[in-house]
């Protein structure tokens, strides 16, 4: 499950940001956002609603048109008017807040819809991986089942099956728990350390510091539009530079 | 936590039976009220027409039961062009509203004169009376090219479809915008195409949401097909406009009248089966 790293230049990063812009109207959300996620490397973002951490995810996905700077993928500028963005979001695997599961599919055919109707794989490979992937993270019983018969947590684990189906050279985790209740984020976060063993490479946004701090190779603390300090999760936890850092995971810690 | 429920013998309390009587005593009150009351109506009602002076007369010129006897077969005759309409114009406006609502949910510059002609479409034909419809295309498309005939119900039924279309667009378009944007930022992620988005995800979901209204639609195409018959087509409800001039009797039309209600009634009962599951469904069990 490794990262293909594009052809075009095995050294860079799979993931560079350079001096990222994003506005909405005269709200300026990223303030120039420098930032580069390594092949293999887990970087978890943190930071207060509203820092950007979402907008973030969704200009590396292309569903937000930056206003300024360049995203790199793999050493492809995915930022230049003449890509084509289909084949950008084919490369990346995006797990969403809310699952945002098709209700009309089953499982399984949520699973393999990419592989199918993108990669063009044969539907019975999909299918067969699919259900490998599926027994594999204990959702073997839920093949045939439509999402509204799952649990949240499952929903979710099929929503990340979804996303690593077709082999992401990038996983974006966008606050995947924190729509679930707490008995239920235990077997989610279990799943990304899996994915973290298998070798992915996972930029995510969360507020599960604890499993940030055990899980994550370099944390990125986002405030006010730009990530203020990063560093390992000893760094950022036991010896924050920043007041704002300090002052952030003072705060969340104590709820 | 009661002895009850530890040994999987539950029975209901006191408590819960009082308010079980009381409900089922609640519900048989309000049974026998319903009862005598449309009971009560129905005979006033009737003792007001029957008892009216000219009862006799309405009842010979409108209710005759030999000419009814009578007509039956022919407007039966009638009513089976009315159901070849009705079958090839519901395929044609599935299609057309299909292409007319993905028209008007195109974005971008380029698909602008695509998405005005739709506006537009839809615009003219809900706003334009389906009498006029059938005579502009009716007695306008044959004046175009005099050397060719094209049968009338034919063109009742491209007439039919142009005023349809554009109600059942519209419908369709509501539904499609009724699927929440995370859905398709969702399928756009996985890296579908925008046609593609649109053809697996979003239009499954949107006619799931719209089934009700696009049910109660066909229903009312359904007698609207009835209309042909201005333009010629021996349709029900023409048959019956024929044996009531040569019998000076309107019988007939409440025979067709009948006929369209018995054609459209398995689909109405439908409709709100329909609607009632999902509004179940909905509401997860909820009494309100």
């Amino acid at each position: 499950m490794s990262a293909s790293s594009g052809a075009s230049s095995a050294a860079s990063p799979v993931l560079e940001l350079r001096d990222v812009h994003k506005l909405f109207g005269d709200n300026h959300v990223l303030r120039g956002v420098d930032l580069t996620v390594a092949g293999h490397e887990v970087v978890v973002v943190i930071g207060a609603s509203g820092s950007g951490k979402s907008t973030l995810m969704r200009t590396i996905n292309l569903i937000e048109r930056v206003d300024d700077g360049r995203i790199l993928l793999s050493g492809d500028d995915i930022t230049d008017p003449g890509v084509d963005v289909d084949k950008v979001r084919a490369r990346i695997g995006v797990v969403f807040q809310h699952f945002n599961l098709f209700p009309h599919m089953r499982v399984i055919d949520n699973v393999t819809l990419a592989a199918r109707r993108v990669h063009g794989v044969d539907a019975d490979v999909a299918r067969d991986r699919g259900i490998g992937l599926l027994e594999k993270f204990g959702l073997g019983e839920k093949i045939r089942d439509y999402p509204d018969r799952l649990s949240g947590g499952q929903q979710q684990r099929v929503a990340i099956v979804r996303a690593i189906m077709t082999d992401p050279e990038l996983l974006l985790l966008d606050e995947i728990t924190s729509a679930l209740d707490p008995m239920l984020v235990g077997e989610v976060l279990d799943l990304v350390r899996d994915l973290k063993a298998q070798g992915s490479t996972i930029l995510m946004a969360t507020h599960e510091m604890s499993f940030a701090r055990s899980v994550a190779d370099r944390i990125v603390f986002m405030h006010g539009g730009r990530p203020l300090e990063s560093g390992t999760p000893e760094q950022i936890f036991e010896n924050p530079q920043r007041p704002e850092t300090q002052e952030f995971l003072a705060r969340i810690m104590h709820r | 936590m009661t002895d009850r429920v530890a040994e999987g013998a539950w029975t209901p309390s006191e408590l819960e039976l009082e308010r079980r009587l009381h409900r089922r005593r609640a519900s048989r009150r309000s049974v026998l009220v319903a009862l005598v009351s449309t009971v009560l109506f129905t005979v006033a009602a009737g003792w007001l027409v029957v008892g009216s002076p000219n009862w006799d007369a309405v009842q010979q010129s409108f209710f005759n039961l030999e000419i009814a006897a009578d007509s039956f077969p022919r407007i039966l005759e009638g009513l089976w062009l009315n159901l070849r309409v009705l079958f090839f114009a519901t395929i044609a406006v599935a299609i057309v509203a299909t292409l007319l609502a993905v028209m008007r949910s195109l974005r971008g510059p380029v698909w602008f004169p695509l998405r005005a002609l739709a506006t537009g479409y839809t615009d003219l034909f809900r706003g334009l009376p389906v009498l006029i419809v059938l005579y502009l295309v009716g007695f306008g498309i044959p004046g175009l090219d005099t050397t060719v005939r094209i049968p009338v119900a034919v063109l009742g039924t491209i007439a039919i479809t142009l005023c349809y279309s554009a109600y059942v667009a519209e419908v369709l378009r509501a539904g499609m915008e009724a699927v929440h944007p995370s859905q398709r930022i969702a399928a756009r992620s996985l890296g579908l195409g925008h046609g593609e988005t649109l053809r697996i995800v979003v239009i499954p979901q949107a006619l799931r949401k719209v089934v009700p209204a696009l049910m109660n639609d066909f229903v009312s195409m359904q007698k609207d097909v009835g209309l042909i018959s201005v333009l010629g087509a021996v349709d029900a409800v023409r048959s019956a406009q024929i044996v009531s001039q040569t019998t000076y009797n309107f019988t007939p039309y409440v025979v067709a009248g009948l006929m369209f209600v018995a054609l459209s009634f398995p689909m109405i009962r439908l409709t709100d089966y329909v609607s009632a599951r999902m509004a179940k469904r909905e509401q997860i069990g909820g009494t309100v």
